[in-house]
């Protein structure tokens, strides 16, 4: 019964998967034929001084994307877990973004942010004015915003899943033993969500990899190269440069990135017990 | 709900409030931070979506002469009919298809793959079926379109829409199992046992008793991979160049290509592809949120 899926999966997903590899080590355009380069790929990107920045600018993005999301999730999903009518309500509407697809959001913002005709400018407010996606620094800051903007409904729902997990019994022993609310969020709350945390935090950080469409259509990794992430790297030279080999060495790097955070997010998730947590992400 | 924060430290020493609030013990003593908090996050959530849509009923030169804030004073749907006239019927057509396409195979393939990890999980080749799975959640997918875009040119299926159908499928595929099985997985063995004992064959208790069973499972991962197909990019980009090939995001990203300096026109186009998601929304709340929330935080 499992067959079906494991046909599908292993055509269109380990296939693949050993693909990269193999055309990483060749040379292809795209259309033509496919012939053996050795390690020159590697090599060549290996050597290339755009692959520390762009490694560097994912690392930042992830980082800086987690760092924004995690607290402001968490809060959001304590905050959305309670009953109340009022924190119902706003969270029906705290899921609009989820609606959206990265690319409207992409195009939407990319409009909101433009310093001449954008919403800061017609406002005249100049410090919403400012050439957002025209300076390195203000457009990975514009990328992670957006990021946390897209991404904090979801992961604010999967901490209200988690604290509606929580047994009340806690609260109510730490109530009567005096413990005010900001020590019940750190000494019940947040170890409670322990395993809530790392399903989260993986799903942000490997998902961060594949930021695509969004910087795609924000800035295309601009200005210069600025946003120019692991993801966009290799779009860029495989698609638009036609270099499907090197283009490949990067997707081997994502591929091996991606496994590692996951082993070392497992690991800090504590042995087995994370292994349970896993499977039931 | 707008309590300066200075005065928000309070924790146990808040006054509990009055009647029949106190009953409620925890809930009882007013949050001021959480509170506020709450709100601002609905500013950060709603400004952008209110100005997007505000945005779409202005006319070109009524938005740049206006405060962007503010509601059209005569609101034209012209920027709707624009966008209609590109052609968005038939990009919306082609997402229907690319998700129903993708979504319902995927639900029902995994389903099985599911169910048979879940009720013959000892066996070795399940076992190694079940960890290609899971090693499938850690990687990025994404990483590997070079080689699905060689096979589908391979399979001569490049710029058609099932070339982003089978690998929508394939990625949504270790996700569903996971949720999925462990839902089945709660399902008590005993159910299982008897309904065999009666004659059923294991086909048997799969339609008719995990099925029905792990209804709310289906659901979240039928609208979890639903949303992800229905917004994917990335396949559509590269698995396709002709214009009536297009899905809807592409379709977007294509249209703001070319009308860029008509602001209004480029939002429309926003608001009309959301829309249909955002239908489902208002009538599927319910579902969606507690589907996707049941399916995550187990």
């Amino acid at each position: 019964m499992a067959l079906p899926a494991v046909l599908v999966f292993v055509g269109f997903g380990i296939v693949p998967l050993l693909g990269v590899l193999a055309l990483s080590f060749a040379n292809w355009n795209g259309i033509g034929a496919i012939t053996a380069a050795g390690g020159r790929n590697w090599v060549a990107v290996l050597k290339d001084p755009s692959l520390p920045h762009a490694v560097w600018v994912t690392f930042l993005i992830m980082v800086l994307s987690w760092a924004v999301q995690t607290p402001i999730s968490l809060l959001l999903g304590v905050f959305i877990a309670g009953h109340q009518r009022y924190r119902e309500a706003l969270a029906v509407l705290y899921f609009l973004p989820l609606l959206l697809s990265s690319a409207a959001i992409a195009i939407a913002y990319k409009s909101l942010l433009d310093p001449n005709f954008g919403l800061g400018a017609g406002l005249g407010i100049p410090l919403l004015s400012q050439n957002w996606l025209g300076e390195g620094k203000l457009a990975i800051g514009v990328v992670v915003y957006i990021v946390s903007w897209q991404f904090i409904p979801f992961h604010s729902l999967i901490y209200q899943g988690g604290v509606r997990q929580i047994p009340r019994s806690m609260y109510e022993a730490a109530e009567i033993d005096g413990a005010g609310r900001m020590r019940q969020l750190f000494s019940i709350t947040i170890p409670q969500l322990k395993y809530t945390i790392i399903t989260s935090s993986t799903l942000m950080t490997v998902g961060s990899l594949t930021f695509f469409d969004l910087i795609f259509i924000l800035t295309a990794g601009g200005p210069g190269n600025a946003t120019r992430t692991l993801a966009l790297d290799m779009y860029i030279r495989g698609f638009q440069a036609d270099l499907m080999g090197p283009a490949s060495v990067i997707a081997v790097l994502l591929v091996l990135v991606g496994l590692g955070l996951a082993l070392l997010l497992r690991r800090l998730g504590g042995g087995s017990a994370s292994e349970s947590q896993m499977e039931g992400a | 709900m707008t309590a300066p924060v200075t005065r928000a430290p309070a924790g146990p020493t808040t006054q509990p409030r009055s009647g029949p609030s106190r009953r409620r013990g925890r809930l009882a003593r007013a949050n001021w931070i959480g509170g506020a908090a709450g709100w601002l996050w609905l500013l950060v959530v709603m400004i952008p979506i209110y100005w997007i849509v505000i945005t779409s009923f202005k006319t070109q030169a009524n938005y740049f002469a206006t405060n962007p804030l503010k509601p059209p004073t005569a609101p034209t749907l012209a920027n709707y009919r624009l966008v209609l006239d590109n052609d968005f019927v038939r990009y919306f057509v082609n997402s229907v298809i690319v998700v129903v396409g993708a979504v319902v195979p995927a639900v029902l393939i995994s389903f099985m793959a599911a169910f048979a990890i879940v009720r013959g999980g000892q066996g070795r080749l399940l076992k190694a079926i079940s960890s290609m799975f899971l090693m499938g959640l850690a990687i990025p997918l994404q990483a590997t379109i070079i080689p699905v875009y060689l096979i589908i040119i391979k399979l001569h299926l490049y710029d058609s829409l099932v070339a982003i159908i089978l690998p929508s499928i394939a990625f949504a595929i270790p996700l569903s199992v996971l949720v999925l099985s462990n839902f089945i997985r709660d399902v008590p063995g005993e159910l299982f046992e008897s309904m065999r004992l009666d004659g059923a064959s294991e086909w048997g208790t799969l339609w008719y008793l995990a099925f029905p069973l792990t209804r709310p499972a289906l659901v979240t991962v039928t609208i979890y991979n639903g949303l992800g197909i229905w917004n994917g990019f990335l396949l559509p980009l590269i698995l396709t160049q002709s214009p009536d090939k297009r899905t809807l995001p592409l379709a977007l990203w294509s249209f703001q290509g070319q009308y860029s300096v008509n602001v209004p026109a480029v939002l429309a186009s926003v608001v009309l592809t959301t829309l249909p998601i955002l239908l489902l929304y208002v009538v599927g709340r319910r579902q969606l949120v507690s589907g996707l929330s049941a399916g995550f935080s187990k």
